[in-house]
């Protein structure tokens, strides 16, 4: 054999060989790569505004609404089912939050708004066990019963009172919404963001012991050592950019916003529910193949529920972060929220016909989206082409995706 | 050969809609026993084993387990009571990898109450290395394995959890010369170690020398039971085409079958 021929072959599979040996999600990478593309074209067409501190502290707080409900949409598409009811579900818990906070429980006692956020998350769960129960155990499909909570719940929010924006809110409950004073500062931004380094390499010292126990096959350590240090550098990165941001008229870094923290959390959670537990095993069952799931002994209708009311919860989180944020409650709260949500988990590689998607996917989707609405507002492009240049996005993005499996196989 | 049946499935009735699929159906299983269940498509033998794998509760009849009644209202109670199936669709979730269908709804956990996918992979690489000593890439998902492959992970996850009582519903049916042999094999050895197999099938060969005994169906009737040993499979043959049994047919309807 000519060793030109050998050379040749091996080049072309170094690539491939590299992603066995990492064992990298391709999909992931490419998703990652367009982000980068966007982020490059936004930052040469907008004269490096895009890539400033400023923007991206925004940019990153943008995503975080669409991003928590997002993870889990994720779940629900992944068991088959859709969500459509998210966006008025945000919008009426926001709206029994901000009635409870400022109408209900008197103002400036300290208890007020915990119990608020308490509420707004058992409304969530509540009524997404509403929904769960006529999918699952009345068998409507969820299409249906949640275009009718679309209607309901957005109805639902008016009539909270009678039409009314409910202002403002508790000076420390605005925190959770990462406005002026909602960010944890330099110090603490530096001690979580050592905290996650050690965390993922305390976790790929355990993957690793484990699979070594077991007498599996580990990764290189190269490929270990690469991993952590693209991980650590990511990390450092995001940590100085949020902390190069400063407060108005001082020196003063703002550091992690909290709105930021709160879908960090949630999708940390989320991911090891998708992946660790039985119920995130279940619901990629369910959505893999239903029948199976059924005869494998899994309680479709209850797990059915149990994804309703995740996203229900879920959509009470979002509720706060937006109330927060908006220090108001207001009828027009998450409008049209559900199809971003739906985007974003698409974009992310959700699979429609079930039994495929991923959490991280979902919230790159979500940021991959808000970074082509936040650099398209920066170029001064009207709101209309943006909903034209998104919605093309989108049907890219699942062409990409089924041309992209079609290969894979 | 034990004095008490594993399974014994008295007066089974299953009705879909108008549809009387399983009709007054009698039929036991007996510890280390093959018990052949024919008949044409369509016949009932399907629902008839899906009476007692919890996929379909019965409307009507009784079953006993090892003597004592029981009811089986879903495959988690049927499980419970030793009892695995090898559908003939496979029940697999594709998107998953062989370990997490080996062990869906029985998962291993760890201390902590999660999921612990090392175990799982490592006590399916011992089940499946048994079945299929070539099959090791068992960490993809289900979809991307062949026929063969998949049907090992379909056998794997009814024998790991110490059957007493396994029903295969045409479990040859998309497997190779080569394999078919192997679930052969497979088969003689489970019986050896005492667990009851009811074998489906709608092919007369797949069934005759693995099994003790066939009970045949036609239009969700049961034609008769009869020893392997005491019949020829023309005789057989006849049950499933004629719904006759031996002794009604005549020399004359089984030239047909020539």
């Amino acid at each position: 054999m000519p060793d030109q021929t050998q050379t040749a072959e091996t080049e072309a599979n170094l690539f491939r060989r590299f992603i066995q040996v990492t064992k990298l999600d391709t999909r992931m990478l490419a998703m990652m790569g367009a982000l980068f593309f966007i982020w490059l074209v936004f930052t040469i067409m907008t004269d490096g505004i895009f890539l400033t501190p400023r923007n991206l502290f925004n940019l990153t707080v943008q995503s975080t609404v669409v991003g928590i409900m997002a993870t889990g949409m994720v779940l629900v598409i992944v068991a088959r089912h859709i969500d459509l009811s998210v966006g008025s579900l945000l919008g009426f818990t926001g709206m029994v939050i901000a009635w409870f906070q400022v109408e209900v429980f008197p103002l400036g006692a300290a208890w007020n708004w915990p119990l608020t956020v308490v509420i707004g998350l058992a409304c969530g769960a509540l009524l997404g066990a509403w929904q769960g129960y006529w999918v699952a155990y009345r068998g409507v499909p969820a299409f249906v019963v949640t275009l009718a909570g679309l209607l309901m719940f957005r109805g639902g929010a008016w009539l909270v009172t009678e039409g009314r924006t409910i202002a403002p809110m508790d000076p420390d409950y605005q925190m959770l919404g990462g406005g002026i004073d909602g960010s944890i500062g330099a110090t603490w931004s530096w001690i979580l963001g050592g905290l996650a380094i050690i965390a993922l390499i305390g976790g790929s010292v355990y993957a690793r012991i484990r699979r070594q126990r077991f007498g599996f096959g580990v990764k290189p350590m190269w490929a270990e050592v690469g991993l952590i240090v693209v991980g650590s550098a990511l990390v450092i990165g995001f940590v100085m950019v949020m902390n190069a941001y400063t407060l108005p008229r001082t020196d003063t870094p703002r550091g992690i916003p909290v709105p930021v923290l709160i879908l960090i959390v949630v999708v940390i959670a989320m991911a090891l529910m998708a992946r660790i537990t039985r119920f995130g095993r279940y619901v990629f069952a369910m959505g893999g193949n239903p029948e199976a799931a059924e005869l494998s002994g899994i309680d479709v209708k209850k797990n059915t529920l149990m994804v309703f009311i995740v996203m229900g919860v879920l959509c009470g989180i979002a509720a706060v972060v937006t109330t927060a944020r908006l220090n108001a409650g207001a009828n027009s709260m998450g409008l049209m929220a559900e199809l971003s949500v739906i985007a974003a988990a698409v974009i992310g590689g959700t699979s429609l016909a079930g039994g495929i998607g991923t959490i991280t996917g979902a919230i790159l989707g979500a940021v991959i989206m808000q970074s082509l609405e936040n650099g398209m507002v920066l170029l001064g492009v009207s709101s209309a082409m943006r909903q034209v240049t998104i919605g093309l996005v989108l049907i890219a993005a699942v062409w990409f995706d089924s041309v992209y499996n079609k290969n894979r196989r | 050969m034990n004095d008490v049946p594993l399974v014994e499935m008295r007066n089974i009735h299953k009705r879909f809609g108008g549809v009387h699929a399983v009709n007054g159906v009698c039929v036991d299983l007996y510890p280390g026993e093959v018990v052949g269940v024919l008949g044409h498509n369509g016949a009932g033998k399907s629902v008839l084993m899906k009476v007692l794998s919890g996929a379909n509760p019965l409307d009507d009849g009784e079953i006993h387990i090892a003597g004592k009644k029981v009811t089986i209202a879903n495959p988690r109670e049927a499980r419970a009571l030793g009892i695995e199936t090898i559908y003939q669709t496979l029940a697999l979730a594709d998107n998953l990898n062989a370990p997490a269908n080996l062990f869906l709804g029985r998962e291993i956990l760890t201390a902590f109450g999660t999921l612990n996918d090392d175990a799982m992979e490592s006590e399916a690489r011992k089940v499946i290395q048994r079945l299929n000593p070539n099959f090791t890439n068992i960490v993809s998902p289900v979809k991307t394995m062949s026929g063969g492959q998949r049907q090992s992970v379909a056998i794997a996850r009814a024998i790991y959890f110490d059957a007493k009582i396994l029903i295969m519903d045409e479990p040859t049916a998309a497997l190779g010369p080569q394999e078919t042999r192997m679930v052969a094999g497979l088969i003689k050895q489970l019986k050896s170690e005492g667990i009851g197999i009811f074998l489906i099938s709608h092919d007369i060969h797949d069934v005759f020398d693995l099994a003790d005994r066939v009970m045949v169906m036609k239009n969700g009737r049961q034609i008769g039971t009869r020893r392997t040993s005491e019949v020829t499979k023309d005789q057989v043959l006849g049950m499933i085409i004629l719904g006759k049994l031996p002794e009604e047919g005549t020399e004359e309807d089984l030239k047909g079958f020539h």
